[in-house]
C-alpha cells in the first residue's frame, strides 16, 4: 500500500509542476504572449470571448501573478481550460471529443506491442548465438527511425500504392459513427496502418530489452536445475521469462510518455482524428489556449497510464508486496 | 589507469563507420553541396539524376544539396542537447547517489517529476511560445531538449553511484580525509564511464528524434535547414501521397541510420558492461576459432577468457526504453 501512496504522490506533484509550468510559460515568454494573441483577436471576436480567454491564463494583467496563479488554478478545478481561439469552442470540450481516438490506439499499440516484443525478445535470448541474432541490427533499425517517417512510409506503400489500407482518417465517411457492425469494422480497418507503425517503431525497444534480460536469466542457477530435473523446455522457457519479463514491467510506465510522443505524430500523418492531430493543427495556427489545453491533458493521461503500469507491476511482483508488509 | 577494452564486435565497427560517416557530413557536408539549398533555379520535382542525386522539389530546390547542409544543424543540435542532457544527469544522478539524505530525496525527486512528464508535449508547449529568433538558434533548442531528456540518466547513474559508494577505495579515499567533490570526480566518477557512454548516447538518440520532431511540425524556424525542415516541406506539399518519394525518404534514411549507428555502439556499451552477452553475441566462426561448443548449451554461459577480464559492473542496463 505504501508504494502506492509514494506513487501517487509523485504523480500528483509531476501534475502540480505540468500545471504550473503550464501557467507560468506565457507570463515568462519574451514577446508578450498572451498580450500579442489578444491584439491580433481584438475586433473579431466579442468582448465576452476575449475575457473568457483572459480569465484561462489567470485573468487580467494588472493583478499580481500570485492572485493570477490562483484564477488560473480555480478555473481548471472547474474543468475550464479556456476557448479555442481558431476552432472558437470551449477547449475542454474539444479535447473530450477527440481524447477517446488517441487513448483507443496508443492502447492497443502498445499492449500488442509489449507482448510481441516480448515474446520475440524472449526466444532471441533464449537462442543467442544462433542465426536469429542476425535479426538484431535490423531491430535497432526499426527503433532508430522515428515513428512519423516509418508511418509516411508505409502510408505511401501500403495505402497510396498497394491500396491495401484506406488512406486517412478514422473510419469511412460513407458510414453514419454508432455502434453498429459496419462502423465497427471500417474503424478496424482504419486503424489497421496506424497501429502497424506504432507497433513497429516500438516493438523493438522490448524485444531487445527482453532479450537482454533472458540471457542474464538463462545463466542464472535455477535454469540450470529445471533443465537438470528433465522439464519440457517450453516449461524452462516460461519460468526464466517469467522472471526476465519483471524489469520491462518496471519500464513500461516510462516507455509509455516515450510512445505517446511518437504516436501523436502518427495521428497526424494518418490524419487521425486524436489529440495528436489536433494538437499540431492548434501549434500551426498558434492556439495557444488550446495547445495548453492539450499539453494538461495529454500529461494527466500519461500519468494516469503510469499509474495502471505500476498497479500491473506491484501484482507480478510478490516481492514489492512483501517490502511493503514490513 | 586501466585501459578501456572495447568489444570490437561488427555491431560496434558498423557503428563506428556510419556514425564515422555523419560525424563527417556535419563538419564538411555545407561545403560538398553541389548547390545552394535555397536556390530554386531548378525544375520542381525531377526525379533522381546525374546533375540531381536525391531529385527536386516542387520549388526546384536541389534535394541532395539540403540532405548535406542539413546533416550539420541536426547533429549539432543533437550534440550540444547530448552534451548539456548528460553534464546534468552526471551532477544530479552522482551528487544524489552519493551525499545521500535530503539531497538524494530531493533530487530523485525532481528527476522522477521530470521522468513522468511526457517530453514531447511539453517541448511543443514551450517551444510555440519561443519567439522566432530563437527557433533558429541551434544552442537554444539544444538546451531546452536537454531540459526533457536528463532525467533517465541522471536515475541509471544514481542507482550506480550508490552501489560503488560503499565500496573499499572510496571508503578509503574518505578515511584519507579526500573532499567529497574530489572523492566524486576522481574515484566514482571514472568507474561509471561505461554507463555515461551508454547513456550519452541515448540522449544524442533522443534529441535527435526530438528536433526533427520540432521541425517536422514546423517550430523550428524554416531558415535553417536541417532533416526536419526537409521533412516538414515535403509532409506540406503532400509528397508522400503524390508519390514524390525522393523528397521524404533521403532525410528519413539518413536520421535512421544515426540512430542506428548510435544504437549499434551501445550494444557495444551493454556487452562491455555484461559479459553475458558477449558470449551470446559470438557468431558461429568466432567460436569456433576460440575453441567453444558450436551450440550454446542451456545454463551455461561460454565466455571468451581473453576478452571478459574486465569486472562487471551491473547486470542490467538501460536498453530497453528507447526514444
Amino acid at each position: 500500500m505504501r508504494l502506492i501512496v509514494r506513487r501517487l504522490a509523485l504523480y500528483a506533484l509531476t501534475a502540480w509542476v505540468a500545471i504550473t509550468v503550464n501557467f507560468l510559460l506565457p507570463h515568462f515568454m519574451p514577446g508578450n504572449p498572451i498580450q500579442t494573441m489578444i491584439g491580433k483577436l481584438t475586433g473579431q471576436v466579442t468582448a465576452q470571448e476575449i475575457n473568457a480567454i483572459r480569465l484561462s491564463f489567470g485573468g487580467g494583467l494588472n493583478q499580481s501573478l500570485i492572485s493570477q496563479y490562483f484564477t488560473y488554478i480555480g478555473q481548471l478545478a472547474h474543468g475550464n481550460l479556456g476557448v479555442s481561439i481558431t476552432l472558437s469552442a470551449p477547449v475542454s470540450s474539444i479535447v473530450s471529443t477527440a481524447i477517446p481516438w488517441t487513448i483507443g490506439l496508443i492502447g492497443i499499440s502498445t499492449i500488442i506491442s509489449f507482448f510481441v516484443g516480448t515474446v520475440c525478445g524472449a526466444l532471441l535470448g533464449w537462442t543467442r548465438g544462433s542465426r536469429l541474432d542476425s535479426f538484431i541490427p535490423t531491430a535497432t533499425f526499426f527503433q532508430a527511425i522515428p515513428y512519423f517517417f516509418l508511418a509516411t512510409v508505409m502510408l505511401l506503400v501500403f495505402a497510396s500504392n498497394l491500396h491495401w489500407f484506406p488512406v486517412l482518417g478514422a473510419y469511412s465517411q460513407n458510414l453514419q459513427p454508432g455502434w453498429h457492425w459496419a462502423f465497427v469494422a471500417s474503424l478496424l480497418r482504419y486503424a489497421e496502418l496506424p497501429v502497424i507503425s506504432i507497433v513497429l517503431g516500438s516493438v523493438a525497444g522490448w524485444m531487445l530489452g527482453m532479450r537482454n534480460m533472458m540471457i542474464t536469466m538463462v545463466a542464472e542457477d535455477f535454469v540450470l536445475m529445471a533443465i537438470a530435473m528433465g522439464l519440457p523446455k517450453r516449461k524452462v522457457i516460461m519460468a526464466a521469462a517469467r522472471n526476465a519479463v519483471l524489469p520491462s514491467i518496471a519500464n513500461l510506465s516510462l516507455a509509455i510518455g516515450l510512445v505517446v510522443s511518437g504516436a501523436l505524430l502518427v495521428e497526424l500523418v494518418f490524419n487521425y482524428p486524436g489529440v495528436g492531430d489536433l494538437l499540431l493543427n492548434a501549434v500551426q495556427s498558434q492556439d495557444y489556449p488550446l495547445i495548453q489545453g492539450i499539453f494538461l491533458v495529454i500529461t494527466l493521461t500519461v500519468l494516469g497510464a503510469n499509474l495502471l503500469a505500476d498497479l500491473v507491476y506491484l501484482w507480478l511482483d510478490p516481492r514489492t508486496r512483501t517490502e511493503v508488509a514490513q | 589507469m586501466r585501459k578501456l577494452r572495447v568489444p570490437r564486435s561488427p555491431k560496434v565497427i558498423l557503428g563506428l563507420i556510419i556514425l564515422g560517416f555523419f560525424g563527417l557530413l556535419m563538419i564538411f557536408g555545407p561545403y560538398l553541396a553541389p548547390y545552394s539549398p535555397d536556390n530554386t533555379s531548378f525544375a520542381p520535382l525531377l526525379t533522381p539524376s546525374a546533375h540531381h542525386w536525391f531529385g527536386t522539389t516542387s520549388l526546384g530546390q536541389d534535394i541532395f544539396s539540403q540532405t548535406l547542409v542539413g546533416a550539420r544543424a541536426t547533429m549539432v543540435v543533437a550534440l550540444v542537447a547530448g552534451l548539456a542532457a548528460t553534464m546534468l544527469s552526471m551532477i544530479v544522478g552522482i551528487s544524489a547517489g552519493y551525499i545521500g539524505g535530503i539531497t538524494d530525496d530531493g533530487l530523485s525527486l525532481t528527476s522522477n517529476v521530470f521522468l513522468a512528464l511526457p517530453g514531447l508535449p511539453l517541448l511543443i508547449v514551450i517551444d510555440s511560445y519561443l519567439p522566432v529568433n530563437s527557433r533558429s538558434n541551434s544552442l537554444v533548442i539544444g538546451l531546452i531538449i536537454a531540459l526533457t531528456g536528463w532525467a533517465w540518466g541522471a536515475r541509471v547513474l544514481r542507482a550506480q553511484t550508490m552501489s560503488l559508494r560503499n565500496r573499499d577505495f572510496v571508503e578509503s579515499a574518505r578515511i584519507i580525509g579526500e573532499k567529497r567533490i574530489r572523492i566524486m570526480l576522481s574515484e566514482v566518477a571514472p568507474n561509471l564511464l561505461p554507463i555515461l557512454a551508454s547513456s550519452f548516447l541515448f540522449t544524442i538518440l533522443y534529441s535527435i528524434g526530438a528536433y526533427v520532431t520540432l521541425a517536422y511540425i514546423g517550430l523550428t524556424s524554416t531558415s535553417v535547414w536541417n532533416w526536419g525542415t526537409m521533412l516538414f516541406w515535403a509532409q506540406a506539399n503532400n509528397a508522400p501521397l503524390s508519390g514524390e518519394w525522393y523528397w521524404f525518404v533521403p532525410p528519413g534514411i539518413c536520421i535512421a541510420l544515426v540512430g542506428t549507428s548510435l544504437a549499434l555502439l551501445n550494444f557495444g556499451i551493454d556487452e562491455f558492461i555484461n559479459p553475458r552477452l558477449r558470449a551470446g553475441g559470438l557468431s558461429g566462426r568466432q567460436r569456433r576459432r576460440l575453441g567453444l561448443p558450436r551450440r550454446q548449451r542451456l545454463g551455461l554461459t561460454s565466455v571468451n577468457r581473453t576478452a571478459s577480464r574486465t569486472p562487471r559492473l551491473s547486470p542490467t542496463t538501460s536498453n530497453s526504453v528507447s526514444p
